[in-house]
């Protein structure tokens, strides 16, 4: 069968908030441009977002400004960030904005007109602009009216609304295929019909998103399974900080068709709180130290606190997701979780029925929907949940590209710009600004291209028998070994990890490579998911073996990463960043340390010593304080 | 399975299902029960329309109010004025009747009700109509049921008589059963009228910019509220329009015969 | 507390299939996508169906169930009793492409015809101001999860292919009311409505506010809303005067 052929100059993957940004910049600076997407468009995993895009517009508190919004993302990230990209983000999120408003968005308004903008943990100050608790919803539907916007000019340009931009859908891409060290195209299956096809496109962006598919509980759809990643690295690129994953705290674990769905926080900070199976509100018994004067010690004082904040510490069920998530984890562990496996967050004894349906009414409506559970008149079961991978393709901070030519990453498929655990609402607005500038970046790259680069016949025909394999094999069923590998990540390198538990992981890992080698689909090629299914099981193992090795050598617990048997923070481990990159055989991951560039003097003096005190070694700290001195 | 070729014409078929609805549920009741009331409702009103039993001091049958001939007495007349003489012989209620008539026909609600009920298209969702053309509101006679707004004015004047009548047998018979019959009538007919999706339009549905027009969004808000009932109003009301006109005709009959009616 | 449900799973490739009979397990807490998944892993892997989130936001999972158009992942097993046999089909407006996933293109290029929310010129992103209340009409249509039950259980379309050139369904036309009650746009849409996307057609039996997953108002809020816009536009002879003497008066002036 011939294989259909497309020339573009920037081939986007991944039709999420990211990859629409930087589709809709590379075509407005000109450049022919591709989407290409595993689902129909305007369906990716953005939509789930609720909380909002975190930008310092300052609508609410005119304090607020790029430096505290930097300040709260370095501090949340355990200073572990890539500075630079934590200052881009924190500076021009509030013009990428309120350009999607000039698209059509409708966020909520302040009193005066302007985008509202909602409280968030870790951030100082009001900063989410959102639109009830379905932002993230607005931002996909305002960015693929967007790229609709544009194609309806090219019609009335050039005749052809798919002149200058295109979205294939339900396209799979499984190669990124390469001239020399360069990019020269993208290699992938439509899964309508199953026919492959291959994109000739000097630059690609990633945009693919997660991992979440690699853990059985998970907040992710299916089409998180590290595919960017994946290919990335299968493509020469590196990935930085795989060990850190950001396990939200509160999922649904009951009923098991619903297990993972998120629960969002502000369950939490309209008074629900949290119970073992004893009723008791744990929370206060897991305290950490550096936070044990900003929260409550007594039940009486955390209840006080809704009603009068300024005289109050907040409940420590308001500590970062980190920490609550460690500790249902450490209550289930103990034997007093919920009988499914959970521990119990609870609103309805604590606000009137009609109460909890005014402020939390998607939540209401969730568990009426989906789980038959009245939270009016009883306990929701919860438990942590795999959410958000922090890690991902090392890039430029400015351009977005790769070490790979051509090759560029933007949203959750980067790494870098959350450090080792991300703020809730910091995610919509790394995708606005990351986007635009790996779109703006690859553009810039096309034009310093003295040549387009061309992608060898022999490595199409490769990337063809690749994909053919499982459907020329009857062998294993593909679900069984997806399965098994969801019960190792989620079981071994889950929230707690210990170097025994991640050792026994990689064993398995390498168990499911070879079984996986070996999975058959049955059925043809028109919209088969087992096959669909079997050619992803090579990206999850990948970056499954990146997480477990990254997590194994990080001998300290920070954000995302909890090491049982290392449970303090450790400034030189801050120094130190985690890189994996394939090995020299291609059968595996290999992973080396790289110093952590020191952060630019004017962005370090933006913080307090006492506080850099608690992150950094002595001897930065002396740098530091000559920095003061001058 | 056999493997299609991805661009044969089978390829852009709909998925061959012969059965006309695989709905399980008893969706055959809603379009049966409209039926069967608006069918009851139209033999109703023929009869009352031809009824002469329409006036029993002081209560007038809504269905022939307001009286605008001399072939009435003086006192179901409309402040006591008859227009169109003594040359109308033929029942008062044909006179005025096509306002809340037309006013009910063109309603959002009785067209969904009657297009499913009367017209099948459809008879339900999701479960096919038998007609092989369909062009819905888009061209004559159809398109007509965009004069609704027209029929909404009237309806208001209607709705306004309607509730001078239930005034007057406030002040002829304040303790009469007959009377709260109408004030209850008046009430909802009125209702009904505010709820109609061409006043909400009117009312400030038909702006862009809610907040340079504080009061009519304010009503608007109301109106919205009414509208949400909308269907539920249009069914009260004719009911008790039709109860009302009923038993003001068994009163003057003097079939109902009682101290207090 | 698991059972063996029976259902029934319309398969097949383009619009040849039949309905195929499966006996498989149900747990407690499930969904009928659960169930479709249960039947790819144990008894047919290549059974296709199209789904993303599983939590009601993404509107991938359209099918019909027992007749009635449903998303897979919000329809929870407990509303059917032990015995009863499920029938699961694709949609039935839109070409099968194998399964229970069905080629949808028909809405995004309706999503094409649709011009595109127009600012007026020299207004700059920041500079937008609204008030709340002038936001939330179009706000609720926003909701939409573009799912295309609506477009999908609709009879212009269902019951009459012919239809489909002139009619951009309740999902569009909704669209066209959230644009043209956007407080910042100035696009004329109501011509349009009705010459190019077909709001005559709609017959306001509204089976599309009824299988909505998100509970949007399409018939109350956007569709009749917009034909009384067009009204005011066309059908109304007192601002059809009002038209003209204000036309009349400008040009002179």
């Amino acid at each position: 069968m011939e294989i259909e052929r497309h020339e573009y100059d920037v081939v986007v993957i991944g039709a999420g908030g990211a990859g629409l940004r930087a589709a809709i910049e590379s075509r407005q600076q000109g450049k022919r441009t591709a989407i290409v997407c595993k689902s129909l468009f305007g369906k990716a995993h953005t939509v789930m977002a609720e909380g909002g895009a975190a930008a310092a517009m300052g609508n609410v508190n005119s304090s607020d400004n790029w430096m505290v919004h930097f300040r709260d993302t370095m501090r949340g990230g355990k200073f572990l960030n890539n500075w630079r990209m934590a200052e881009l983000h924190a500076k021009e999120a509030p013009d990428r904005v309120w350009e999607l408003e000039a698209w059509g968005a409708l966020f909520d308004r302040t009193k005066d007109g302007k985008i509202s903008q909602r409280n968030f943990g870790g951030h100082e100050y009001p900063r989410l602009a959102h639109v009830g608790d379905r932002t993230g919803l607005e931002l996909i539907r305002t960015l693929q009216q967007r790229v609709v916007a544009l194609q309806q000019e090219d019609e009335k340009l050039h005749g052809d609304a798919e002149a200058y931009i295109k979205v294939f859908q339900e396209c799979t891409v499984t190669r990124l295929l390469k001239d020399g060290d360069a990019v020269s195209g993208a290699f992938g299956y439509w899964r309508e019909n199953g026919r492959f096809v291959v994109f000739d496109a000097p630059a690609v962006v990633l945009a693919t998103g997660g991992i979440g598919k690699s853990y059985v509980v998970t907040s992710n759809s299916w089409e998180y399974t590290g595919d960017g990643h994946a290919l990335a690295l299968l493509a020469g690129a590196k990935l930085i900080n795989m060990e850190f994953i950001q396990f939200h705290p509160t999922g649904m674990v009951w009923p098991p068709s619903v297990r993972g769905i998120l629960v969002t926080e502000s369950v939490r900070g309209d008074g629900g709180v949290l119970r073992n199976s004893e009723g008791r509100r744990f929370m206060f018994d897991y305290i950490p130290d550096v936070f044990k004067d900003k929260y409550a010690t007594t039940e009486e004082e955390g209840d006080r606190w809704y009603t009068d904040q300024a005289n109050n510490r907040r409940p420590p069920e308001l500590l970062p997701r980190d920490e609550v998530a460690r500790a249902i984890n450490a209550e289930v562990k103990a034997g007093r979780g919920s009988p499914q496996g959970g521990v119990y967050l609870d609103v309805s004894t604590r606000l009137p029925a009609a109460e909890i349906i005014k402020r939390l009414p998607s939540m209401h409506h969730q568990f009426k929907e989906l789980a038959d559970v009245d939270i009016t008149q009883e306990p929701m079961q919860v438990g942590p949940t795999c959410h958000y991978i922090m890690g991902g393709v090392e890039v430029d901070a400015d351009t977005g590209q790769a070490c790979v030519p051509g090759l560029f990453a933007a949203g959750e498929v980067s790494g870098g710009m959350h450090g080792s655990n991300r703020l809730g609402g910091n995610s919509l607005s790394d995708l606005l600004v990351f986007g635009r500038r790996a779109g703006a970046g690859a553009a810039a790259y096309l034009d310093g291209l003295p040549s387009r680069p061309r992608s060898s016949e022999e490595a199409v025909a490769a990337a063809e028998a690749e994909a053919l394999a499982p459907l020329r094999r009857a062998g294993e069923n593909p679900y069984s070994v997806h399965h098994e590998l969801q019960r190792t990540m989620n079981e071994l390198v889950g929230i707690i990890r210990r170097s025994g538990e991640i050792t026994e992981a990689l064993e398995a890992v390498e168990k499911l490579k070879e079984r996986a080698q070996g999975v058959g689909a049955t059925g043809g090629r028109i919209y088969n998911p087992g096959w669909h299914l079997s050619l992803d099981l090579r990206n999850m193992l990948l970056v499954s073996e990146c997480v477990a090795k990254a997590a194994l050598l990080r001998e300290e617990s920070r954000g995302g990463h909890t090491r049982d048997d290392f449970p303090g923070m450790s400034a030189e481990w801050r120094r130190r960043i985690l890189r994996c990159s394939l090995s020299g055989d291609a059968s595996g991951v290999t992973v080396e340390e790289k110093a952590q560039p020191p952060m630019r003097d004017d962005l370090i003096t933006l913080f307090d010593r006492a506080e850099l005190a608690k992150y950094i070694t002595e001897e930065e700290l002396a740098d530091f304080d000559a920095l003061v001195k001058e | 399975m056999t493997q299609t070729t991805v661009d044969s014409p089978a390829r852009r078929q709909r998925a061959q299902i012969r059965e006309r609805t695989l709905r399980t549920d008893q969706w055959w009741r809603y379009p049966l029960v409209t039926f069967i009331i608006f069918t009851a409702f139209l033999v109703y009103a023929t009869w009352a329309i031809f009824d002469t039993s329409y006036f029993v001091s002081p209560y007038n049958a809504p269905f022939s109010s307001p009286c605008l001939a001399t072939s009435c007495p003086e006192e179901a007349r409309l402040f006591g004025f008859a227009p169109f003489g003594d040359w109308y012989t033929l029942p008062p209620g044909l006179l005025i009747l096509g306002l809340p008539a037309g006013f009910r026909f063109t309603c959002y609600y009785y067209r969904k009700a009657y297009y499913r009920g009367f017209w099948l298209s459809p008879p339900a969702c999701a479960v096919n109509e038998p007609h092989s053309k369909y062009t819905g509101e888009s061209r004559f006679p159809l398109i007509l049921q965009n004069v609704h707004r027209y029929f909404f004015y009237a309806a208001i004047v209607i709705g306004l008589i309607l509730a001078y009548d239930a005034v007057l047998a406030l002040i002829g018979k304040p303790w009469g059963l007959g009377t709260w019959i109408l004030v209850i009538n008046a009430v909802f007919i009125n209702l009904y009228t505010l709820s109609c999706h061409s006043c909400r339009h009117i009312t400030a549905g038909r702006l862009n910019h809610f907040s340079k027009h504080p009061v009519r969004y304010r009503a608007w808000g109301f109106v919205s509220k009414l509208n949400a009932k909308h269907q539920e109003l249009a069914l009260i009301s004719m009911f008790t329009v039709m109860g009302a006109d009923l038993y003001v005709r068994l009163v003057a009959k003097g079939i109902i015969n009682l101290p207090f009616a | 507390m698991s059972y063996k449900a029976k259902f029934r799973v319309w398969r097949g490739e383009g619009g040849e299939g039949r309905l195929e009979d499966f006996t498989v397990e149900v747990n407690e807490g499930e969904v009928v996508l659960d169930i479709i998944h249960r039947l790819q892993a144990t008894q047919a892997p290549d059974l296709a169906v199209r789904w993303n989130c599983k939590a009601g936001k993404c509107g991938s999972c359209s099918m019909e169930i027992n007749g009635r158009p449903r998303l897979g992942c919000m329809t929870r097993m407990s509303t059917f009793t032990e015995d009863e046999t499920i029938t699961v089909t694709p949609m039935r407006t839109f070409p099968v492409i194998k399964d229970l996933v069905t080629d949808v293109s028909f809405n995004y290029e309706k999503a094409r015809q649709i011009p595109s929310f127009t600012p007026p010129a020299g207004v700059n992103p920041g500079e937008y101001r609204m008030e709340q209340i002038d936001v939330e009409r179009s706000q609720e249509f926003r909701k939409c999860i573009e799912c295309f039950m609506c477009n999908n259980v609709c009879h212009v379309i269902r019951d009459h292919e012919e239809n489909k050139p002139g009619f951009a369904g309740p999902r569009f036309l909704m669209r066209i009311a959230e644009l043209d009650m956007h407080p910042y746009d100035v696009a004329d849409r109501k011509d349009a409505a009705q010459d190019e996307h077909g709001l005559g057609y709609c017959n306001i039996t509204k089976c599309c506010t009824e299988v909505c997953p998100e509970h949007i108002k399409i018939t109350d809020n956007a569709l009749i809303p917009m034909k009384e816009r067009v009204v005011d536009r066309r059908y109304d002879p007192l601002v059809w005067l009002g038209n003209k003497i204000f036309k009349r008066s400008t040009a002179k002036s």
